[in-house]
């Protein structure tokens, strides 16, 4: 993937953007040296890229999160170095942005930065196996929601469907036609499908522009 | 079989609820169980429930009472801090013998404690949490599976005893995501002729109440629903065994305690030592039978939990002190790994050689 200056990942509560944003920074990472990942979730004191730092930053990652991300103290807190993401020209950013048009709504006050710059990916990271946006129609009401929210219009859908660490390369497949009923509803295009790393080596050849995923979280 | 969806445990209690028949949820948000609020929030409205954000705990919990009063399926949850508010509350649907439905998605304390996973609340949920004498039927979920499936459980029992029903679970089971079916049975909503739904002019007046000016009419009520608590504690105890049979050390855990003690499970069998699982599904009524069975060829019980020591004592209760009961634990929001629970096997273990 070619990735602008910023790529920034929204989408319904629980779809999975952490993950992918993670992946994304070290995708970037080895193609961009000065590369940044920026946690800018307000809505979910838990599941943040903060679980992934050390990773990240022995990556050479620049580590923007606030410093409450994963401790007791459950406020909807920025991080301080917040305006180096619009400020920094030469730094190209990943930002995980929380779920639903709660989380998007931190994204104003860097919105017309964001858009007078013009080097952005909005993108809507969508799962099929999450109950509240299992068809098209439904995920798309969500994506009005969040650019309601932040003023950013989508440029593009990544296809993040899965079941956690039961997903099947089946289960990945049967999700095509409903990223491409997204696709079709709001004429973007899906740039991503995400895949577990083994999972992806079985897909290989069977869906475009596959990216293959690291899990970062470890279920009990 | 049904296709599965991703959820986490809060949201699998929320859909269940709804499938279950529950339309109204009353609750404030508090950490890690807020998105059992927000997901009512958001399918509620287009369903024709009432999803309300009620001033503080005491509120919702008191509104649950209305809703239960006229025979409804009704639901609030909370976390630790939330829940002690709810308390007197929770004596009030006792004294007035109501079904409802709290859940209790608890984290580390005593105070405002933190976020983070906890089990310190077993006592609060096993001996009624508010006061008076009474029980609530408490049910302890080890997956997002069964988060749904106790949900559902939660209200038939609650309707089927005039109870409250309690879920038991932790920041964990909340907050993690797993594939879940909502292909289960909800049984039909049983009739309740106590229920203040309008006489009509056809019947007596019901009457919901928890006050008493007479004591001997007091103390007959409390008899007789202890009566009903022999009764639950008779047929409802659920239980799960795993790898006992053989056993010469049993550890006892629920919840997350319980998943993580499977695992040092099978590595401690891995290295020879004879050691098996009781996870107790329901934890009021407490599952005294396997414990007792357990006991006749067990030599020692480890209890895994996240307290300082809570269920150890049902335990004891349970073994009747005839074999010895030691603790494993984490307090105050950190888990026990499966390495600390397999060196509390091995250190008994190898003790016993001796």
């Amino acid at each position: 993937m070619e990735y602008k200056r910023l790529t920034l990942l929204c989408g319904h509560y629980g779809t999975g953007k952490t993950n992918v944003a993670v992946n994304m920074a070290l995708d970037l990472k080895r193609k961009w040296d000065n590369t940044a990942i920026a946690d800018l979730d307000i809505v979910n004191p838990y599941f943040r890229t903060k679980d992934s730092e050390m990773e990240l930053r022995e990556s050479g990652i620049r580590f923007i999160c606030s410093e409450y991300a994963n401790s007791n103290l459950d406020i909807p807190a920025l991080p301080q170095d917040i305006y180096t993401i619009t400020d920094d020209r030469s730094m190209k950013v990943i930002l995980d942005i929380g779920g639903d048009d709660r989380g998007a709504y931190v994204l104003g006050r860097i919105a017309p930065a964001i858009k007078e710059e013009n080097d952005f990916d909005m993108l809507m990271v969508v799962n099929a196996y999450r109950p509240l946006t299992r068809d098209a129609a439904s995920t798309v009401e969500v994506m009005r929601e969040i650019e309601t929210a932040c003023g950013i219009p989508f440029t593009g859908i990544v296809n993040n469907s899965n079941l956690g660490v039961e997903t099947t390369a089946q289960d990945v497949l049967k999700t095509v036609p409903y990223a491409d009923g997204i696709s079709k509803l709001t004429g973007l295009p899906v740039v991503l499908t995400t895949a577990e790393t083994s999972v992806a080596e079985i897909l290989c050849g069977k869906i475009e522009n596959l990216f293959p995923l690291k899990l970062q979280k470890k279920i009990i | 079989m049904s296709e599965k969806v991703l959820m986490k445990g809060n949201e699998a209690i929320a859909e269940a609820a709804i499938r279950a028949g529950c339309r109204h949820y009353f609750g404030y948000p508090i950490t890690p169980q807020t998105e059992v609020a927000a997901y009512m929030a958001k399918v509620m409205p287009k369903i024709g429930g009432t999803f309300l954000q009620a001033e503080s705990e005491i509120a919702a919990i008191n509104m649950v009472y209305g809703v239960a009063s006229c025979g409804l399926r009704v639901m609030t949850s909370s976390s630790s801090p939330g829940i002690s508010l709810k308390g007197e509350g929770l004596s009030y649907l006792a004294g007035a013998d109501l079904p409802a439905l709290v859940v209790n998605v608890q984290r580390g304390g005593p105070g405002l404690g933190g976020i983070q996973p906890s089990q310190s609340d077993y006592f609060q949920a096993t001996r009624g949490g508010g006061h008076g004498d009474y029980h609530m039927i408490v049910l302890a979920p080890a997956s997002v599976q069964e988060m749904a499936e106790l949900t559902v459980r939660g209200f038939e029992l609650a309707d089927k005893y005039r109870m409250t029903a309690m879920i038991l679970a932790d920041g964990t089971m909340g907050q993690m995501m797993e594939p879940v079916s909502l292909d289960f049975n909800v049984a039909p909503v049983p009739e309740k002729p106590w229920a203040t739904t309008g006489t009509k002019m056809a019947r007596e007046h019901n009457i919901i109440n928890s006050l008493y000016l007479k004591p001997d009419e007091l103390e007959r009520g409390n008899f007789a629903r202890y009566e009903k608590y022999a009764e639950v504690e008779a047929n409802e105890a659920r239980y799960e065994e795993y790898l006992t049979d053989d056993a010469d050390i049993i550890i006892a855990a629920f919840g997350i305690a319980a998943r993580v003690s499977r695992n040092a499970v099978n590595e401690a069998r891995k290295q020879g030592i004879k050691v098996g699982l009781i996870r107790p599904i329901t934890l009021w009524p407490f599952p005294k039978a396997p414990f007792k069975m357990a006991a006749d060829h067990a030599k020692a019980f480890i209890s895994v939990e996240l307290s300082m020591g809570q269920m150890i004592e049902d335990v004891k209760l349970a073994t009747e002190c005839r074999v010895p009961v030691t603790l494993c634990n984490r307090a105050g929001g950190m888990i026990p790994s499966p390495a600390e629970v397999l060196a509390a096997i091995k250190k008994i273990s190898e003790g016993g050689n001796d």
